[in-house]
């Protein structure tokens, strides 16, 4: 089976986070595969040790988005592709994420690609089924569980809580909710590994893309900081009294009650 | 220059959803005086187009299909797009729900155009709005402008306040036969896990627990509280991980998104996913045992305590007032 699963370098929202000059500090910063990406590789991994075939990650990103594509790669996929937009784009949306990777996977002949179902730094989660609009084949978002048998898929989907069984067919792209697996750390071994498997490297030129075919619908005129909130009051004394307090600001003060 | 809008509506259970009304006032500022055409998709949605016109929307188009009683990409989009090529509107509006998330980008890329999606506000109108929509898991926001061509956006429930219902109003509700074809994907089983009353991403008062709850039992008392204040139960990751409740009730990135008046976060340590899903709450009241919890950097309100002592005591407390 030829599968693929996109994968995002996202920043750890989990640091602290600063705005200098209308963008997101990232000196510093600490970057991770986005979670829902680690659970969209493993069952990726876990699709192939069932059915044979191959494992390709793709990313679009700069040099620095290699060091998740090796993590990747470590965790048990075969290949990975960057798409190196450096020195091509200077802004992009969701739009020119999906269009890139649909222009590579359009001749790929891909039977499941797999993607997170949002990434927790842009958090539109567009890129899924924008990519497979493209491509022209089905989806299913937020899934937790996936079963394949030839080329019928049976998924159970997450709808705001509630679940759904949908029985479809390959090909399809699919995007990972929390739930569909426990993904895999890197083994040691499999780090050894990684080092010596196939990391591609693309530019937009090398899909026969210009700058103009996937510019950007949007655009972004200004990231900040949620204003300060007044610290929190935290109340005093003895609880009955604290709880007193309590119903009192929010009927007076907050006026929720 | 104003703007003919089209704003999908979204039913459940036979009503609409409060997030279609909030769709609509999004939509009037977008429309900068342009006409507002609601529209409507399922097996049985003829009856509801009134509520929309009352609710700002000019006129209403349904489409009915017994294909359309679930909603599939395929069979809702085949119904988009036929409505679409017959009203060749300027912008779109979509609630940021589970269908808005997984129709609108398919259809956005069918037109090929940009979308903004989980919209939480709307500085200025028509061509010069601008999008506010929270990123870096509500952490940070960023203001985003369409470049050129259609307008297409998602709003988060519960945060673009509705117009006024106003009976008075009327309008055409029309409908369009579009033939629903070649379903890829088939619905063979429904588990509806959402428990009854109010719509948790709609609740104006939200009772959430967490680890700290300790037990299924242990959230009676939070519910008895969500109940005395009209709100609903929520949970965090922590709780349902531990079967204290259904993973329905969840808040936070992989959950609901809520935004309510008043957020009542009981035994919650306040993980960033969680935040993710109710930082933009309007106020925040935090229970903890350790007055060291990261769910007190974003609380209005905290106690230091046992949420087994509180809360009763909070019930009391409102109770009071409730009968003065
Ligand atoms: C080099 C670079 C420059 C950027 N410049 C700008 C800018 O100037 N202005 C701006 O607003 N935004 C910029 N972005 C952010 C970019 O617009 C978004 O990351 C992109 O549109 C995806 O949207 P999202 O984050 O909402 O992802 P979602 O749609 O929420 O992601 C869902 C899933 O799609 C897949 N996916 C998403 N992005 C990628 C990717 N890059 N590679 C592989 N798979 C992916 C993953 O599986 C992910 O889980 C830039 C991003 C990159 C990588
Ligand atoms: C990809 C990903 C997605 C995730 N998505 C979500 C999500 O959508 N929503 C979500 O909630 N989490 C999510 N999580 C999990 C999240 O990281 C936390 O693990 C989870 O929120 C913790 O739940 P908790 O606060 O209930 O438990 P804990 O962190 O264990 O906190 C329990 C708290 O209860 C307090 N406590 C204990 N007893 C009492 C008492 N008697 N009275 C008062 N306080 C008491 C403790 O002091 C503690 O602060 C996600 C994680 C990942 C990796």
């Amino acid at each position: 089976m030829n599968i693929y699963a996109l994968v995002k370098r996202t920043f750890d929202t989990e640091e602290r986070i600063a705005v200098s000059n209308g963008k997101i500090v990232e000196d510093g910063a600490e970057f991770i595969i986005n979670p829902y990406d680690e659970y969209a590789i493993e069952e990726a991994i876990q699709v192939r040790d069932e059915h044979g075939g191959e494992v390709t990650v793709i990313t679009i990103g700069d040099e620095e988005a290699e060091k998740q594509l090796r993590t990747a790669l470590a965790m048990g996929a075969d290949k990975a592709v960057l798409i190196n937009t450096e020195d091509d784009l200077d802004e992009m949306d969701e739009f020119t994420a999906a269009k890139i990777i649909a222009e590579y996977l359009k001749d790929k002949n891909a039977d499941l690609i797999l993607a997170g179902n949002v990434a927790i730094d842009g958090g539109s989660g567009q890129v899924g089924p924008r990519v497979a609009e493209l491509l022209a084949i089905n989806y299913v978002t937020t899934i937790t569980n996936l079963e394949i048998d030839g080329t019928s898929v049976k998924i159970i989907r997450d709808v705001e809580g509630d679940s759904e069984t949908i029985e479809t067919s390959l090909p399809l792209l699919v995007t990972a909710q929390q739930g569909l697996n426990e993904p895999r750390y890197p083994s040691l071994p499999g780090i050894m590994k990684a080092k010596k498997k196939p990391l591609e490297e693309l530019e937009l030129d090398d899909l026969d893309l210009d700058e103009d075919d996937v510019e950007a619908k949007t655009e972004t005129i200004e990231v900040y900081l949620p204003p300060q909130k007044a610290a929190g009051r935290v109340l005093e004394g003895d609880l009955s009294d604290q709880v007193k307090e309590l119903v009192d600001l929010l009927n007076k003060e907050a006026k929720v009650l | 220059m104003s703007k003919k809008v089209v704003v999908l509506g979204e039913a459940r259970e036979g009503a609409l959803r409060n997030v279609s009304f909030e769709a609509i006032a999004a939509a009037k500022k977008v429309a900068g005086g342009g006409e507002i055409v609601g529209l409507l998709f399922g097996d049985a949605v003829q009856s509801l187009g009134e509520e929309m016109i009352k609710y700002g929307a000019d006129r209403v188009i349904t489409v009915e299909h017994p294909h359309l009683k679930h909603y599939t990409s395929d069979g809702f989009g085949q119904a988009f797009m036929a409505v679409y090529e017959q009203e060749k509107p300027e912008a779109i509006v979509f609630g940021h729900t589970a269908l808005g998330k997984d129709l609108s980008p398919k259809i956005a890329s069918k037109l090929d155009s940009g979308l903004v999606s989980d919209v939480t506000a709307i500085e200025g109108e028509g061509d010069d709005a601008v999008y506010i929509r929270p990123i870096y898991s509500g952490k940070a926001f960023e203001k985003v402008k369409n470049k050129e061509g259609l307008l297409f956006i998602s709003v988060r429930p519960n945060n673009i306040a509705p117009l006024e219902k106003d009976d008075s109003r009327s309008g055409d509700v029309s409908s369009v036969s579009v033939d629903i074809t070649n379903l890829r994907s088939v619905i063979s089983e429904v588990v509806r896990k959402s428990t009854e009353g109010v719509d948790l991403s709609e609740a104006k008062v939200v009772v959430a627990g967490g680890r700290g709850v300790k037990s299924a039992e242990g959230f009676a008392p939070l519910e008895e509280l969500a109940n005395l204040l009209g709100g609903a139960v929520g949970a965090s990751r922590g709780a349902c991980d531990a079967d204290y409740c259904d993973y329905s009730l969840q808040i936070g990135q992989t959950g609901k998104v809520v935004t309510p008046d008043l957020y009542i976060a009981a035994g919650i340590s306040g993980a960033i996913q969680h935040m993710a899903g109710m930082s933009n709450s309007k106020v925040i009241v935090a229970i903890n045992k350790d007055p060291e919890a990261n769910i007190f950097k974003v609380a209005d309100y905290g106690i230091v305590g046992d949420l087994f002592e509180v809360i009763p005591m909070m019930i009391e407390e409102i109770k009071k007032i409730k009968t003065n």
